[in-house]
């Protein structure tokens, strides 16, 4: 029996997966407004003095930003595994890291994106100083990709577990921390005026290492779940 | 086949583990508890105060040793882990799930510990330093490895996924042993060196060495008893486990 | 003795230290034979259930 390419196989599971998101494009915004959500507490917290939040405001913009895309990773798989397709997936002659790489993708285009997009507001919210943000983009643009890497072999650990938020919570901070420290550090390194260029490369490393690294791992974790 | 092997293979075998870790569990305690006393007295009475921390310093008798202990535990987990994965000995699943607890409470006396010497010595209970930092992320992925265990309903499939887990953390390990080296920390820099001279006196010295070789045997010993019972547990419905429960053994 | 509790002023805080140390291991120590106990109890329950059923269809 003969079956198509792997880029085509690809392309099929790219147009599909953005084709579901498109029916419920509506879904698509609900992270930002969660982050937009989160973001409002803090002033109203720790009062609204600018200076105060000005302070505050990367740090707080990443972690919004993380928090909203933590809540979304349950999507990656949920609705395949209950239709049967995941359990397709892995049975596909096709390799399982290749399609797998192509899922994560088009989660991080649908749900990081629009995060990343709406970074600049979040930070009009607190004050960010105009010369950080530059910066807080390019964390942004190199941290949530290896967010959505990290969170989906951890995601993929816990697939089909039907209470799994607070456990999926609890096994992907320790593993976002360094990611935050460095994309936190590239951001206050720049609100004090000193070089950025250290953290920057550190998260591009880890990016680097992880778009290989984190496929496998999750098709591996997701043949143990699905065992 | 050579013996040693030979015994290296029945070992994998539940009933025969049970039986060998039942016997040598009170040799373990044992020397255990001699070490404890031992280095506990050497380091609380024997070991001079330090010219700076006074009797302060004292904490690092308990300290020190949880801490390699919470390093050493996990490396041991992961290594466990990554046999379960490759090669699915039962045992090996066994023994890694039951070191994800004791290395959790050996790293939280770390972080507690560390906190009640840093208050008189840095007049803070906690700092978000490089050392301290990954330590507690440390904790964190213990919790994970235990949590996930816990929340998978087939024991075998709970410990491959659990163990898989602990690999991914692994790299946490360097970075805190590391941490005093690569970044600038309120935490002191390593003063006992496996290569080498280490920078404490030495009759500061043995009694911190004794600890560190009662606090393996203490890790032994609880790991034994606990890998014992999740064995009976697991192999509920085999005879060997249906011999034990009935013959009533206490020990 | 009370010198040695006192520990160079620093007694609270060593004997704490201490304490938490033991605390925790004796904890884990102690742990591991609770459940022993539970496990055996279901053990042998669950024997007498298969026996009950042995006998019953004989």
């Amino acid at each position: 029996m003969s079956y198509g390419s792997s880029a085509s196989a690809c392309r099929a599971l790219l147009v599909r997966d953005f084709s579901l998101v498109w029916r419920r494009r509506g879904d698509a915004l609900n992270p930002v407004l969660f982050a937009v959500m989160v973001v409002m507490l803090f002033p109203f917290a720790l009062g609204p003095e600018a200076a105060v939040l000005a302070r505050i405001s990367a740090g707080t913009v990443l972690v919004a930003l993380l928090l909203a895309g933590l809540l979304s990773l349950d999507a990656l798989f949920r609705s395949d595994l209950e239709d049967g397709s995941l359990e397709q997936l892995v049975l596909s002659p096709h390799p399982l890291p290749l399609l797998l790489a192509c899922k994560i993708l088009v989660h991080w285009l649908t749900t990081a994106l629009p995060l990343i997009v709406a970074a600049p507001v979040l930070g009009e919210l607190l004050y960010l100083p105009r010369d950080v943000l530059p910066v807080l983009m390019a964390a942004l643009a190199l941290s949530t990709p290896l967010l959505s890497l990290i969170g989906a072999v951890c995601v993929a650990l816990t697939v089909g577990m039907r209470r799994s938020g607070m456990l999926l919570a609890l096994l992907v901070l320790p593993l976002y921390v360094p990611v935050l420290i460095f994309a936190a550090g590239a951001c206050n390194a720049a609100q004090q005026g000193l070089p950025v260029l250290a953290p920057l490369l550190w998260l591009g490393a880890a990016l680097a290492l992880a778009l290989v690294l984190a496929p496998l791992a999750c098709a591996a974790a997701l043949r143990i779940s699905l065992s | 086949m050579n013996p040693l092997l030979l015994w290296f293979h029945k070992l994998g075998s539940p009933p025969y583990f049970y039986r060998f870790a039942g016997r040598l569990l009170p040799w373990l305690w044992g020397l255990a508890l001699i070490g404890l006393v031992a280095g506990l007295y050497g380091g609380l009475v024997l070991a001079p105060a330090d010219y700076q921390q006074s009797d302060a310093f004292r904490i690092i008798y308990v300290h020190v040793p949880s801490a390699w202990m919470s390093m050493f535990i996990y490396a041991f987990m992961a290594a466990n882990g990554f046999v379960a994965l490759v090669w699915r000995i039962k045992l090996s699943e066994t023994l890694a799930m039951a070191a994800a607890p004791i290395g959790a409470a050996f790293t939280a006396i770390c972080l507690a510990t560390g906190s009640i010497w840093g208050k008189p010595m840095w007049g803070t209970w906690w700092t978000w330093d490089a050392r301290l930092t990954s330590e507690l992320v440390l904790l964190f992925l213990y919790l994970g490895v235990i949590g996930l265990y816990h929340a998978i309903e087939d024991r075998r499939q709970a410990s491959r996924a659990a163990a898989f887990l602990a690999l991914i953390g692994i790299v946490n390990l360097p970075i805190v042993h590391f941490s005093v080296k690569w970044w600038n920390t309120l935490h002191q820099g390593s003063t006992v060196k496996l290569f080498g001279p280490s920078l404490i006196d030495g009759r500061m010295l043995w009694p911190l060495l004794i600890m560190a070789l009662a606090t393996k045997f203490l890790f032994a010993a609880s790991l034994l008893s606990r890998a014992r019972v999740d064995l009976l547990e697991l192999e509920a419905g085999k005879d060997w486990a249906r011999q034990v429960a009935l013959s009533g053994e206490r020990a | 003795m009370s010198e040695f509790f006192h520990m160079g002023g620093y007694g609270s805080y060593v004997w704490s230290a201490m304490a938490i140390f033991i605390g925790v291991l004796a904890l884990d120590a102690v742990a591991p034979l609770i459940k022993r106990r539970r496990v055996l109890r279901e053990l042998r329950a669950r024997v007498r259930r298969a026996q009950k059923r042995n006998e019953e269809s004989v």
